[in-house]
């Protein structure tokens, strides 16, 4: 029987989705930028930014006006409340997208240190979980999710190479390499952040499609 | 103290089938609640427990339902007893015209005869307080019950119920005719219960079901479908129906 109240759950859906993709734009951006070393595309992100967290607000306020008004039980409820955590989730992804628009300022005025090799394979996982976890909630596919949970570690892995190289072949050996390290380093580790909250979007669709509570558990995902 | 476990349980009203197979246990000192659309068989499930669908002409049973060991379906069970044991609210309060005293002491004079009337002060008293009445009522106790409100109404039904110590207490929507406040004093004096006494109630609002129960059992068409934590049937509910149910799809 079609509801009065599916209606409105379609139109957070489609909020949440918009959401979602401002956010990925807003990152994809942000290495955009920082390939071209671009400060005046690094700029646009931070303006960007401020609608992003007017539709977070937004989002927010409606999934607390269908909770009061309708009750929702099951997987209405589940669907309201994972849309209320991807939706922090998504607003604190697009703030890293900022964090690294601020590092390329940083950057945008000072010689290369290195040719650029692991942050761009760290932002292809970071931009391809996304990616994958947005269409994992689009389609509620379970095992989308779980592979996007397992990428992280891939995600771990890339930020420690560059963490590694940074700190011994750089800084260690160079200080006065400092102030053009130290903001690389934060760009690996925004982006490592970035695919931590995808990975709690995706461990969200797998509650918010078969309850199941996956946060914490990684394990319970390979058996 | 008792639980009722429920096997293989069918019901017939004549050529009817109301209930089919059901299986359950109702635990001890717990609430558990049972919904399901109208017609499914709830009232009924609740009605075998106390024997009354014994009322209806043509009513016919199979399976068994134990209450604590012993099978109450069997044809020897001493009714009187089984209804002390397992006591019943209505959907309407319905005190009888008497003294708000005489109501609470109807059924222990029906069950001893010769009674002091300390005693059957002390059961007032007692009764009045597990229902949260005593201060309201301690000096009007003979006035008739009558002229109370709903709800203290109702809640005097649960006293009279308690007055005969029973062990389960059975209630087929217990604040449909109660408003949202006086639905809410009910349910908290339900909370206070459960620490003494195994509740089944049966109910039509998802939402109060959800608020007070343990367990929840959903029935459609006769069918126990889906029994188990509410927490799980009000999140997620493993069956399909229970689902568009809840969600209000059915229909």
């Amino acid at each position: 029987m079609e509801r009065y109240f599916d209606e409105e759950l379609k139109g957070l859906h489609k909020d949440i989705l918009a959401m979602a993709i401002m956010a990925q734009e807003a990152i994809f951006k942000s290495i955009e930028a920082l390939k071209n070393r671009d400060a005046q595309q690094a700029k646009e992100i931070l303006d960007y930014d401020d609608k992003i967290d007017q539709l977070e607000l937004d989002i927010d306020e409606k999934c607390i006006d269908l909770i009061a008004r309708h009750q929702p039980m099951a997987g209405d409820l589940r669907f309201i409340t994972t849309g209320m955590k991807i939706n922090a989730e998504l607003e604190r992804i697009a703030d890293l997208a900022v964090d690294i628009a601020e590092r390329v300022l940083e950057l945008a005025d000072k010689p290369i240190l290195k040719p650029l090799i692991d942050i761009p394979k760290l932002s292809t996982v970071a931009q391809n979980m996304i990616h994958e976890a947005i269409d994992a909630f689009v389609k509620k596919d379970v095992e989308l999710a779980k592979k996007v949970v397992l990428s992280d570690r891939e995600a771990d892995n890339l930020r420690n190479l560059v963490q590694d190289e940074l700190i011994n072949d750089y800084m260690s050996k160079d200080p006065s390499t400092a102030s053009r390290a130290v903001p690389l380093l934060l760009i690996a580790r925004h982006l490592e952040r970035i695919c931590d909250h995808t990975t709690n979007i995706a461990e969200d669709v797998i509650y918010m499609v078969e309850g199941k509570v996956v946060r914490h558990h990684p394990e319970e995902l390979e058996s | 103290m008792a639980n009722i476990r429920v096997d293989n349980l069918d019901l017939w009203y004549g050529s009817f089938q109301a209930l089919k197979r059901v299986n359950a246990v109702f635990g001890e000192k717990r609430i558990t609640a049972v919904i399901g659309p109208s017609g499914c068989g709830k009232s009924t499930l609740l009605r075998v427990f106390n024997r009354m669908n014994d009322l209806v002409e043509g009513v016919r049973t199979t399976g068994s339902v134990f209450v604590d060991a012993e099978d109450i379906l069997v044809p020897h069970t001493n009714l009187v007893r089984l209804r002390k044991k397992i006591g019943m609210v209505f959907q309407r309060p319905n005190p009888f015209p008497l003294s708000i005293y005489e109501n609470i002491v109807f059924g222990e004079r029906i069950h001893s005869r010769r009674i002091s009337r300390d005693t059957l002060d002390d059961i007032v008293e007692a009764s009045l307080k597990s229902v949260l009445l005593w201060e309201e009522l301690k000096d009007k106790r003979h006035m008739p019950a009558l002229r109370l409100s709903l709800e203290q109404k109702q809640r005097l039904c649960i006293a009279r119920l308690l007055a005969v110590k029973p062990d389960i207490l059975l209630m087929d929507e217990p604040c449909s005719a109660l408003d949202p406040q006086a639905t809410a004093k009910i349910e908290e004096l339900m909370r206070e219960l459960k620490n003494n006494y195994t509740i089944i109630i049966v109910t039509h609002s998802m939402q109060q079901a959800a608020r007070i129960s343990d367990e929840t059992g959903f029935m459609l068409l006769g069918e126990l479908i889906e029994f188990d934590k509410t927490e799980n049937i009000f999140t997620r509910p493993k069956d399909r129906r229970t689902e568009d149910y809840i969600t209000g799809r059915y229909g």
